[in-house]
């Protein structure tokens, strides 16, 4: 549904994405993650048309985003990052001008409104000025515009951003409700939103792609590798060496005085180890197996670890 | 079309659910009743005296006397408020991000222009359209010419719309609306006083200069000439703002 090969948008000599290729298939809840400045809203803006790419291409629904604009943003539905609210207009007007922006046909508009209002859960604000509602209401109103002429494509900047958390569920089951009709992307930097409301996920670090795929796919890749930690009261030289004696294992590192033994798929070494540690008598403190998520992976890309 | 119609018809509830449209059309009455007293008391001073000698009573003329310097004040009075409703035109758009529902909107930019160029058109149109009111006391004591008063506000409406072209370039220039309305005034100011330079001037830049100038064009139709040069002047204005408009918009996306 939803398609970009080697993107790149320069800003004058800023670069803000470069050479970004993800695809996002129909009826999926992809996120896009990344810590401030990754190249979010960037990316974003290309997709809906609202900045042009320096060099690439993007196809949503089969349209090519810079050669045929006017196709994609009919079917596209945009939650900036700043919500656009004309805040002198009631929620009602605001949302009838906005179906009428989107073409939305004259004698549809009052039941694309009332289909909006319904979903976003905007009924008790409806006739009240925007600039009296509070950040919640607004940001549903936010939700509200980019539903009103039913895309087949949203694209949600950090919709949650500045919500309180009982409003952050709220917005999740909102959008998770919207799974299936709706091919969704969403960005935040905030990990558990991907963890629990998206299908698969793009991170993306300083403008590049870090990783991207299924939750399913990633969190499978990583359990190709099995690791344990261990704790030890002394011999971490000698543990260092001795443990990559062992067959099979791939790594050990050690980092804030645990040391991490990584082994090839398929293989259980944690007996081999643990006897090991024994009859050497380092003074096995503590033993435990730690598979490789992508928390590790995100923490990996936001504090600098490039490559995972 | 329709896409215009439906930015106009937003641009013009803006304007009249907020006090922006009742407060500029208020004081604008307010300032060109005032003017219109004045002028009417000047008149009827002067017409009992003039009455007096058979010669000055010929030229007693209340299109001349009353309407010309009126006209002249009103465009004075556009002159220093068209800024003030068009800075926030694109200006404010841009401040608070809804440019980016806009843009990403299926309405092309120039829709957009035209959209919003038509509502602040609307605005001019009941400012001047409520002042036709004052003209019931100068039929009901006198006989003015018509036709030369329509052609006053034919020129005022022409030079309030090349104006309002100016004001939305500017204001699609920056986000800040005191300077989006500076500008405006600045260069209609300049555009206005342009044929002070031509005093001077000789030979081509004379005629360059005096068919630059604002004030040149508007002079003729207030004295009740309808020549097709001053309205081709004034559409082309407004037309060389919007285009201008249109330009900066695009480029800034491609930048």
């Amino acid at each position: 549904m939803i398609e970009v090969e080697h993107l790149t948008k320069k800003y004058g000599d800023l670069v803000a994405v470069s050479d970004l290729s993800f695809t996002v298939a129909k009826g999926k809840i992809w996120g896009l993650l990344g810590p401030n400045a990754a190249g979010k809203t960037t990316t974003m803006r290309v997709l809906t048309g609202y900045l042009p790419a320096t060099d690439g291409k993007a196809t949503v629904a089969g349209f090519d985003v810079f050669q045929q604009p006017n196709a994609v943003k009919k079917i596209i539905g945009y939650l900036p990052e700043v919500v656009p609210l004309y805040t002198e207009m009631t929620v009602s007007d605001y949302l009838s001008f906005v179906a009428a922006l989107k073409q939305v046909p004259a004698a549809k508009r009052k039941a694309a409104l009332d289909r909006a209002i319904r979903v976003s859960g905007l009924a008790s604000v409806k006739g009240r000025l925007i600039k009296n509602i509070s950040r919640g209401f607004k940001q549903r109103v936010g939700i509200a515009q980019s539903l009103i002429h039913n895309p087949d494509v949203l694209i949600l900047d950090e919709p949650t951003i500045g919500l309180d958390p009982a409003q952050i569920i709220e917005i999740r089951e909102l959008i998770k409700a919207l799974r299936g009709d709706h091919t969704i992307i969403l960005s935040t930097h905030i990990l558990a939103e991907v963890t629990q409301t998206c299908d698969g996920v793009v991170i993306i670090n300083e403008g590049r792609l870090m990783a991207s795929g299924s939750l399913e796919e990633l969190t499978a890749s990583f359990h190709e590798k099995d690791r344990v930690l261990l704790r030890l009261r002394r011999g971490h030289e000698d543990a260092m060496t001795s443990l990559r004696s062992i067959p099979g294992v791939e790594k050990v590192s050690r980092h804030d005085g645990e040391l991490a033994i990584e082994w090839n798929p398929g293989k259980d070494l944690r007996e081999e180890v643990s006897r090991m540690a024994v009859e050497k008598q380092w003074g096995l403190l503590e033993m435990k197996t730690a598979a490789m998520n992508i928390e590790d992976l995100y923490l990996r890309v936001v504090s600098g670890g490039g490559e995972p | 079309m329709r896409n215009i119609w439906n930015i106009a018809k937003k641009e013009i509830k803006t304007y009249f659910t907020s006090p922006i449209a009742y407060v500029a059309i208020a004081v604008f009455l307010v300032l060109v009743g005032f003017f219109f007293y004045s002028a009417l008391s000047w008149f009827n001073s002067q017409t009992i005296q003039m009455a007096q000698n058979p010669y000055y009573a010929q030229q007693i003329n209340i299109n001349q006397m009353v309407y010309t310097p009126l006209f002249h004040n009103m465009s004075i009075i556009l002159l220093l408020m068209l800024p003030l409703l068009t800075m926030r035109l694109f200006s404010e758009e841009k401040k608070t991000g809804t440019d980016e529902l806009l843009f990403t909107s299926p309405v092309n930019v120039g829709q957009i222009i035209v959209g919003k160029y038509l509502a602040a058109l609307v605005v001019l149109g009941a400012m001047l359209g409520l002042t036709f009111l004052l003209s019931v006391f100068t039929f009901a004591y006198g006989n003015p010419e018509v036709p030369q008063i329509l052609n006053g506000y034919l020129g005022l409406f022409l030079m309030g719309a090349a104006f309002i072209a100016a004001g939305v370039f500017f204001s699609s220039l920056t986000e800040n609306q005191i300077v989006s309305a500076i500008l405006t005034f600045g260069a209609l100011l300049l555009f206005w006083i342009l044929n002070w330079a031509a005093y001077s001037a000789s030979g081509m830049w004379k005629d360059v200069l005096n068919y630059l100038s604002i004030f040149q064009h508007f002079d003729d139709m207030t004295r009740g000439i309808l020549d097709t040069k001053d309205i081709v002047y004034y559409i082309s204005f407004a037309f060389f703002g919007l285009f201008l408009t249109h330009s900066v918009i695009q480029s800034r996306r491609w930048r």
